[in-house]
């Protein structure tokens, strides 16, 4: 268990040495904002309204599907390293597996949610 | 003759700082501590390394000679970039979200980053070795999207949000099709375990996965186009689209802000290399040469590879960039995971 001490320690090691450039670069930089510098860019536009808007509702659609096989996934990969020992069984109930998952896929596909626009 | 290993260096460090008489949770404290720094020195060569064999890849498939003034063929072109990169001033704009925007690229370097625990460089060349090294590189490279998420959102642009958007649904798509042709390789391993992975391709070349597989190239093929998704390269590069999008989530960052987005990009790209090298083409397994170098001339190809893909095709429209990921790869991946579990069941492989 111990070795997993790495990932924070990367973690920690990771932030601190991107802090510490940050403040080298924070010595040698020069610093003169003034408000026209500090606008929104758009394209030499002023901005127009906000751009914390509403969003097309395609990326959730997307990102539930990918939720779905990404669950999957997790199911799959001690499926895969145990499926040397596990045999004709393991197989056939991971095919009715994938079936069923991508029948739900193929019905959204129908269905047009797979389409872009 | 012995290979010129890298592991006896190593194993010598390790035994000094043993007798420094430090106690057991102290230790091993101060040595990932210290083989993280190892860590980011080597990543930032390989990173500036790469970026300048980049642009001299893109001269001259155009034509053009790139960088030629600092030092032989502009060697140390980036270096002098990184400097100046660093003295840059950090213009910030006035309604971004203070805290996001501030976090955003520190998440997207440590996110790249702690990939490399897992990496084996070489025989004994590896931090830690997790037995669920492949998913765990998984799971902590999963953490780029939220990072250019907050780009994206942090920024307050409206270029910026779109390109964070567009990246968090190009990545989530093409982690499917990525994750399946990976789990492929796992069925021929058993194991999760980068050390195991390359271990159990060791021997003559035909141990290699992507020879040992029954469709191993299309396994290959599947993960490195996944793979050049995943790392927002060109022909998949739509979060950054410089004609439509401007910059994409890094248009409001500059200097060394936008430098860690870079860096990231080009870390990224070498972890995705490496994964491929470690999965399809036997990690160091070689002869004669040092592991390492087996290690690394590898993965170098893999990235000429993908730095060839980004000049030899156009970029993608977003919506064939979807369909192509939901009613190809995926079906495509899948059923090279069935037949390839066919496969072992039945024993038709060597």
């Amino acid at each position: 268990m111990s070795e997993y001490l790495a990932v924070l320690l990367f973690a920690v090691a990771g932030i601190g040495i991107v802090l510490i450039t940050f403040g080298i670069s924070r010595l040698l930089r020069p610093h003169n904002p003034y408000p026209e510098k500090n606008v929104t860019y758009e394209c030499a536009e002023e901005t127009v309204g906000p751009s914390w808007i509403q969003f097309n509702n395609r990326f959730y659609i997307f990102a539930l599907i990918f939720v779905i096989f990404d669950v999957e996934a997790i199911f799959l990969f001690p499926w895969a390293v145990a499926f040397g020992q596990l045999g004709l069984f393991a197989l056939v109930e991971v095919t009715l597996f994938l079936m069923i998952l991508f029948f739900g896929l193929f019905y959204a596909w129908k269905k047009g949610v797979l389409k872009w626009v | 003759m012995e290979r010129l290993e890298l592991k006896h260096i190593f194993s010598w460090l390790h035994d000094l700082l043993v007798s420094t008489g430090l106690g057991e949770p102290w230790l091993s404290v101060v040595t990932y501590l210290m083989l993280g720094a190892m860590m980011f020195g080597a990543l930032s060569v390989i990173a500036l390394f790469l970026v300048w064999w980049e642009r001299k890849i893109s001269a001259h498939v155009q034509q053009r000679f790139g960088p030629m003034r600092n030092g032989w063929h502009g060697w140390y072109q980036t270096i002098m970039d990184a400097i100046k990169l660093l003295q840059k001033e950090d213009v910030r704009v006035t309604n971004r979200d203070k805290f996001v925007f501030f976090w955003a690229p520190v998440i997207c370097f440590v996110a790249a980053f702690l990939a490399y625990i897992v990496i084996p460089f070489g025989d004994g060349l590896i931090v830690a070795d997790f037995n669920i090294g492949i998913l765990y590189i998984m799971a902590v490279t999963t953490f780029t999207i939220i990072s250019l998420l907050m780009a994206g959102w942090g920024s307050n642009n409206k270029y910026a949000l779109l390109g964070g958007m567009r990246s968090a649904a190009q990545m989530v798509s093409y982690e499917i099709p990525m994750v399946a042709s990976i789990l492929v390789v796992i069925v021929y391993s058993g194991s999760l375990s980068m050390v195991d992975i390359v271990e159990s391709q060791s021997g003559m070349i035909f141990n290699w996965f992507i020879f040992k597989l029954p469709f191993g190239p299309i396994a290959f093929i599947t993960y490195i186009i996944a793979a050049t998704a995943e790392a927002n390269r060109v022909p998949f590069d739509l979060p950054e689209a410089e004609h439509e999008l401007v910059a994409g989530f890094n248009i409001e960052y500059s200097g060394m802000k936008f430098a860690m987005f870079f860096l990231a990009e080009f870390v990224n790209m070498f972890t995705v290399s490496a994964i491929a090298v470690t999965l399809f083409f036997g990690g160091w397994n070689g002869w004669l040469l040092p592991s390492w170098l087996w290690f690394l001339g590898k993965t170098l190809l893999v990235v000429l590879l993908l730095m060839l893909f980004r000049w030899s095709y156009p970029r993608l429209r977003v919506d064939q960039l979807m369909e192509f990921a939901w009613k190809f790869l995926v079906p495509l991946t899948f059923a090279n995971l069935l037949v390839g579990a066919a496969f072992k069941y039945l024993g038709w492989y060597w």
